[in-house]
């Protein structure tokens, strides 16, 4: 199939640092690419619908060709991190739900493994494997808007809805588990803030059966398509050097042809007890990273699959009650239990936290997630950095756009699944 | 309880042991925070040693950032802390490296000359904590708007602000 389409064309301009350039912010119009080096100072979003979000890129064209791109963040910065100054581990679970709200089961678990490491805890395997489910889940949710917006700005409008579609009935499942569609705060230091409801798990059983019909079909529409083919296949390349000296991570890394997935590196909740594939492709292409999400969300559906067969009933929650909340009943009926309960909610009180520096990183579904915490001994964390995935892998977005055309600007955007809530933080 | 497998843990030491001894007169303290190993480095030694540890095969860069001692009951030697956490794809090991920054001259070199990722990480801990990378091609602010007075992470600053946000300047049409 792929033999009938040509590949694409090099435009024969010498590469960007060859030309002279005008002074940044001379705003001289040529219409034609190198006619007296003569360039175009064009603003690119924040507003603009190929943003998704609040990205701004300020452009230096030259006719339609990309000179210099720098891009602009920062306009969804809300202070995350300062705030986390002044939050216990559990309330800070909330502020991550609100920095990657695409998956935030993901930034949920992935902060409470780091807080249980800190912790030194156990936590219960019932729990793990709810942890893998949703991640999972919030993978899946996360890649098919990806690969449907990817579609959508290349003027693929259905496969957009049909990646909503999906992408509703996700939201369902996470509000039927937790009480929120996007901002699920569900994980918890410890375990989960409630047990599994059993009528969701029928609910991703069917939706689990049914997804793959969607990502064959997505992957159909548009792994033939020529206008699509033409324009992602060597468009936005990302060379392997850049990738790993810029810091990209997840997708976009493996699209490089690096195969580091954190699952398999550095297993957490039990992932070294599933079995599965980390996709990897090695042409650091758009087209490419949209292969890797295809493959990811099939690996994601046999990853919960498998998760689902292991199911059984049991504690959800570490049953160390100097760090998790006792059951509501116990409160209510013993002593015990009470103390602990009134220990941990307390202001000035709470769990007793090592003292030192502490990181650790898990996989969400755009790359490393990592956490550093130091810690002062007190419930409530004396820094909380994040090392945002989104961040280091924006900051590679002049190498893929430079020396490009500015339509393909739009192509590289949506092909790198910018969370601007996690990116400005 | 750190996920970082023994054997990687003590590829990480011997690689920081070694750079370490590289740098006698550098006094570099190896040792162990939360399952990674740690090397704690004078900031005029910071950049050879990281420059070693990139030798050596610590290709990516995981991230740079900062902590203000100013309210810790025990105090650092200096009030901030620079860290950078590099892994090796390679060798499969992550080293933390930490460097203290004092108050009145908070000024360390860039690593952005190894690692381009520290092109956006420093930026954004001068953002945050004022500290300046010594060579950085673009040391700008990148979160906070350009003319913010302050540095927000500094544990001085408090956390509802100082009133900038009542206090943006407003252009309006007539006077752009």
């Amino acid at each position: 199939m792929a033999d009938d389409y040509r590949e694409p064309v090099s435009t024969g301009l010498a590469p960007a640092a060859a030309l002279p350039y005008a002074e940044f912010g001379d705003r001289a119009i040529s219409l034609e690419p190198g006619v007296g080096g003569r360039t175009m100072v064009l603003n690119f979003g924040p507003q603009h619908p190929a943003t998704h979000g609040t990205l701004r890129v300020v452009l230096e064209l030259d006719g339609e060709i990309v000179r210099r791109c720098d891009p602009e963040i920062g306009f969804l910065h809300t202070g995350f991190e300062k705030l986390g100054e002044f939050r216990t581990l559990n309330q800070f679970i909330t502020v991550t739900d609100r920095m990657n709200y695409m998956s935030a089961m993901n930034n949920n678990v992935g902060f409470a493994i780091a807080c249980e490491e800190m912790l030194e805890l156990e936590i219960p395997e019932r729990a793990q494997l709810i942890r893998v489910i949703m991640c999972e889940l919030g993978r899946i949710a996360d890649h098919i808007l990806c690969v449907g917006l990817q579609a959508m700005d290349l003027g693929a409008f259905s496969v957009m809805l049909w990646s909503f579609i999906e992408r509703e009935k996700l939201y369902d499942i996470f509000e039927m588990t937790s009480g929120g569609r996007l901002t699920t705060s569900y994980g918890r230091v410890g375990g989960l803030a409630f047990d599994l409801p059993d009528d969701v798990v029928p609910r991703i059983r069917d939706f689990l059966e049914k997804v793959p019909a969607v990502i064959d079909e997505i992957e159909k529409m548009l792994i033939g398509n020529r206008i699509f083919r033409d324009r992602t296949i060597g468009v936005g390349v990302l060379p392997r050097e850049a990738a790993i000296s810029h810091g990209v991570t997840g997708p976009m890394l493996r699209a490089t042809g690096v195969a580091r997935d954190l699952r398999r590196d550095r297993p957490y909740s039990g992932y070294e007890t599933f079995d599965f594939e980390v996709p990897v492709r090695n042409d650091g292409d758009c087209f490419a990273r949209f292969e890797i999400r295809l493959a990811e969300m099939r690996e994601a559906v046999s990853i919960s699959l498998q998760a689902i067969e292991r199911l059984r009933p049991g504690p959800f929650n570490a049953l160390d009650h100097k760090v998790t909340l006792p059951d509501k009943d116990d409160v209510y009926t013993k002593m015990e239990s009470l103390i602990h309960h009134f220990m941990l909610t307390m202001p000035g009180h709470g769990p007793e936290v090592p003292k030192g520096e502490f990181y650790s990183a898990t996989e969400s579904p755009n790359g490393e997630l990592g956490w550093l915490i130091v810690s002062d001994g007190t419930a409530i964390p004396y820094r909380v950095r994040v090392r945002p995935p989104s961040y280091y892998n924006y900051s590679s977005i002049a190498v893929m756009v430079e020396g490009g055309l500015i339509s393909d600007l739009v192509a590289v955007l949506s092909s790198l699944n910018i969370i601007a809530g996690e990116l400005d933080r | 309880m750190s996920r970082e497998p023994d054997a990687a843990r003590a590829r990480a030491r011997e690689i920081a042991l070694r750079v370490g001894n590289r740098f006698v007169e550098a006094a570099v303290l190896v040792g162990e925070a939360g399952g990674t190993t740690t090397m704690t480095v004078p900031r005029d030694h910071a950049i050879p040693i990281l420059e070693a540890l990139r030798v050596a095969g610590f290709d990516y860069l995981v991230d740079v950032t900062a902590h203000d001692t100013l309210k810790l009951e025990e105090p650092g030697e200096e009030r901030f802390c620079v860290h950078w956490i590099v892994h090796a794809y390679g060798l499969d090991a992550r080293i933390h490296v930490r460097a203290w920054v004092p108050e009145d001259d908070p000024r360390v070199e860039t690593a952005s000359v190894l690692w381009k990722a520290a092109l956006w990480g420093e930026r954004e801990c001068y953002d945050m904590y004022g500290i300046e990378f010594d060579g950085h091609p673009d040391l700008r602010r990148i979160l906070m708007p350009e003319d913010f007075g302050a540095f927000p992470l500094r544990k001085d600053y408090p956390l509802k602000g100082r009133g900038e946000r009542d206090n943006f300047p407003v252009i309006t049409r007539d006077k752009a």
